[in-house]
């Protein structure tokens, strides 16, 4: 299956994102820089279907996202893609296994081992020894982990990863980007919002956005449309 | 997957609830009031009109009583003895058993304010008067022996049949049957007990007696013994009362006909009475009106207990607004990793429907201590009927789901971006 995404957008009141076209291959690293009010924060949401371009086309595998209603996009979220955010978002009454397995509970017909899967993750993540604490009771390196541990879970197609490090100290944040890296060797797709040139840097290929458009693509023979 | 996505949700809202224990707690309350007044008041209702309505039989549905009544002493007596007439007379009895229609038999009773004696034990119950016939008419039954009989009227013979309870009273162990008791200033002889009626709260024991209960003698021996004149005791002064009969049991043969042998009851006596001397007393009327009382009650009971719960749906869509917006974000991350809206809806609605339930047991089991502690110490009875406690439960159920639905969906409408931000 070849995954092509394309957006083509234009928000008429703000113009947070203002026409602008770019396709990501499966398999690919890309980190999305920008200042702040670049749009960064808008194209990821679209990219992440939990926003809808005012018009334009955005494709996940060549299924026109617009057309889908939004029982559809909540679907194709908890089935390919996988969010990590700066704010880590886990559910505070759950603990660390529980939070890994959310994604699953929204599928339909969640996989049989996900349990083992779960564990499987926590394990990868250093957290198998932490599966009953509650988020707040660990650190926030630990919860951005559980955070990446819960964006896999679902085997994501994509994975979406915004100022994943941002309220991390340079080591804590090391570390996730080592992971990132890791994922990335393993072929997952990884877009990574960020406003920090030294990590933007670490990945395979660079979007810059300026006024909602496109600034600059480096790193990749990716060409913009 | 072990468990079913159900139980989860249930899992997963009852452990959002516990986050806040205390405002959790304090939500139920509404509910649990509101549940628990509603199968207290049942039962005390329910208990209450039982009771009537078990007084009422016993006067027997069929039948119509009249009964004496001291009318209003017009006259302040400034004599110190003197002979009070009134009540209904042998007269009436015989009219109304020989010449109204539909009229199977007409029992007349008189009460004597005797005291009973065996060996050292006293008594003062009612000793009552009256015809074979008054067995049939009041459907009591005989426990031990046999009621008193057409023999015992004709020789006129000094035997007696004990109530329950002044059969236990004065023959805890030993069986009554042939014992001679003292009635009065004279011997009697135990021919029979009854069975008890059901005891009703509504009887309380006579002042000044240590004790309730019945006996029964032919009529023709009180009249012969104790004669028509009856003396009575009060404020220091004798008080002299003739009263004939003081009530007189009106079988009807068919229960249509009650009214219309009551009204011919009522037409006949005020005919013959100069003064209300007399009360017509219709269980069947009463029946009827006791009906129409629980009626109202139940109207009156469910506008209290629909109040209660629309108040306690309120406090809990209240709380579970304050608890959507509170966890915006919550709502926005399940968004993003894929919740659809009718798994938020469903997850605040299992919240909600969680605390009104939880309130609605914790209700039910209140309420069902409420009508014991009644019984117990207002000496109420209460009757709680199974369907009401789930009822009850039903009814907290659907107020979970009634007053749950806007929140549930003011949280799946949500803009999930908007969510993700709010903090």
């Amino acid at each position: 299956m070849d995954v092509r995404r394309e957006y083509r957008m234009g928000d008429n009141v703000v113009r947070a994102l203002n026409g602008l076209s770019i396709t990501f291959q499966r398999g690919e690293y890309w980190s999305i820089m920008g200042s702040s009010g670049s749009g960064k924060s808008t194209l990821l949401n679209i990219l992440g279907c939990i926003d809808r371009a005012s018009s334009g086309i955005y494709r996940v595998g060549g299924e026109d996202v617009s057309e889908l209603d939004d029982d559809d996009l909540s679907d194709l979220r908890s089935r390919r893609l996988g969010f990590v955010f700066q704010s880590y978002n886990l559910i505070p009454q759950l603990n660390v296994l529980e939070n890994i397995l959310v994604p699953l509970f929204y599928q339909d017909n969640p996989p049989e081992n996900s349990q083992e899967r779960a564990l499987e993750l926590a394990e990868r993540v250093g957290l198998a020894d932490r599966l009953d604490h509650r988020p707040l009771q660990l650190s926030g390196g630990q919860q951005q982990r559980v955070a990446i541990a819960r964006s896999l879970i679902n085997d994501p197609d994509l994975l979406l990863a915004d100022e994943a490090t941002g309220n991390l100290d340079s080591k804590t944040a090391q570390e996730i980007l080592d992971l990132f890296d890791e994922l990335h060797a393993e072929g997952k797709t990884i877009l990574l919002v960020t406003h920090e040139e030294e990590i933007g840097n670490r990945a395979q290929a660079m979007l810059r956005l300026k006024d909602g458009q496109v600034d600059s693509v480096s790193g990749l023979s990716a060409t913009p449309r | 997957m072990i468990e079913s996505t159900f139980v989860r949700t249930v899992r997963m809202g009852v452990r959002s609830l516990l986050l806040h224990k205390l405002r959790s707690a304090l939500t139920t309350l509404g509910v649990l009031f509101g549940v628990s007044s509603v199968i207290a008041m049942l039962a005390i209702g329910e208990g209450a009109s039982i009771e009537a309505q078990e007084q009422i039989r016993q006067l027997g549905s069929q039948n119509v009583i009249l009964r004496s009544v001291k009318p209003v002493e017009d006259q302040v007596s400034n004599q110190r003895q003197r002979v009070v007439s009134y009540g209904l007379t042998y007269n009436d009895l015989g009219r109304v058993s020989e010449t109204f229609p539909g009229v199977r038999r007409a029992v007349p009773l008189r009460q004597l304010p005797e005291e009973v004696r065996f060996g050292q034990k006293a008594f003062r119950p009612d000793v009552i008067s009256t015809v074979p016939a008054y067995q049939a008419a009041t459907g009591r039954v005989v426990e031990m022996g046999r009621f008193l009989n057409e023999v015992d009227e004709e020789t006129v013979a000094n035997v007696c049949v004990l109530g329950y309870e002044v059969s236990r009273a004065l023959f805890p162990f030993e069986s009554p049957l042939g014992q001679r008791i003292k009635i009065g200033p004279d011997y009697f002889t135990v021919v029979g007990t009854l069975l008890s009626r059901v005891r009703l709260s509504g009887d309380r024991p006579t002042p000044g007696s240590e004790s309730q209960g019945e006996v029964f003698i032919p009529l023709t021996t009180g009249t012969k013994w104790f004669g028509e004149t009856l003396v009575k005791m009060r404020s220091g002064s004798m008080d002299m009362e003739e009263v004939q009969l003081h009530e007189i049991i009106v079988e009807v043969e068919h229960a249509v006909n009650v009214p219309m042998v009551a009204a011919a009851c009522r037409e006949m006596l005020s005919r013959q009475h100069t003064q209300q001397d007399y009360k017509v007393v219709v269980p069947l009327e009463l029946l009827l009106r006791a009906e129409e009382t629980k009626r109202i009650f139940n109207i009156v009971l469910g506008s209290i207990a629909g109040i209660s719960l629309l108040v306690g749906g309120i406090g809990i869509m209240n709380v579970m607004l304050a608890t959507v917006t509170e966890r915006t974000r919550e709502i926005g991350i399940r968004r993003a990793l894929g919740a659809k809206r009718r798994h938020i809806v469903t997850q605040f609605l299992v919240e909600t429907v969680v605390l009104s339930v939880g309130g609605g047991l914790l209700g039910i089991l209140l309420g069902l201590l409420i009508p014991i502690g009644v019984e117990h110490f207002a000496d109420m009875r209460t009757v709680v009927t199974p369907g009401a406690p789930v009822l009850a439960f039903g009814i907290s159920a659907a107020t979970g789901v009634i007053f749950g639905i806007y929140p549930a969906w003011r949280a799946a409408t949500m803009d999930p971006v908007e969510a993700l931000r709010h903090q």
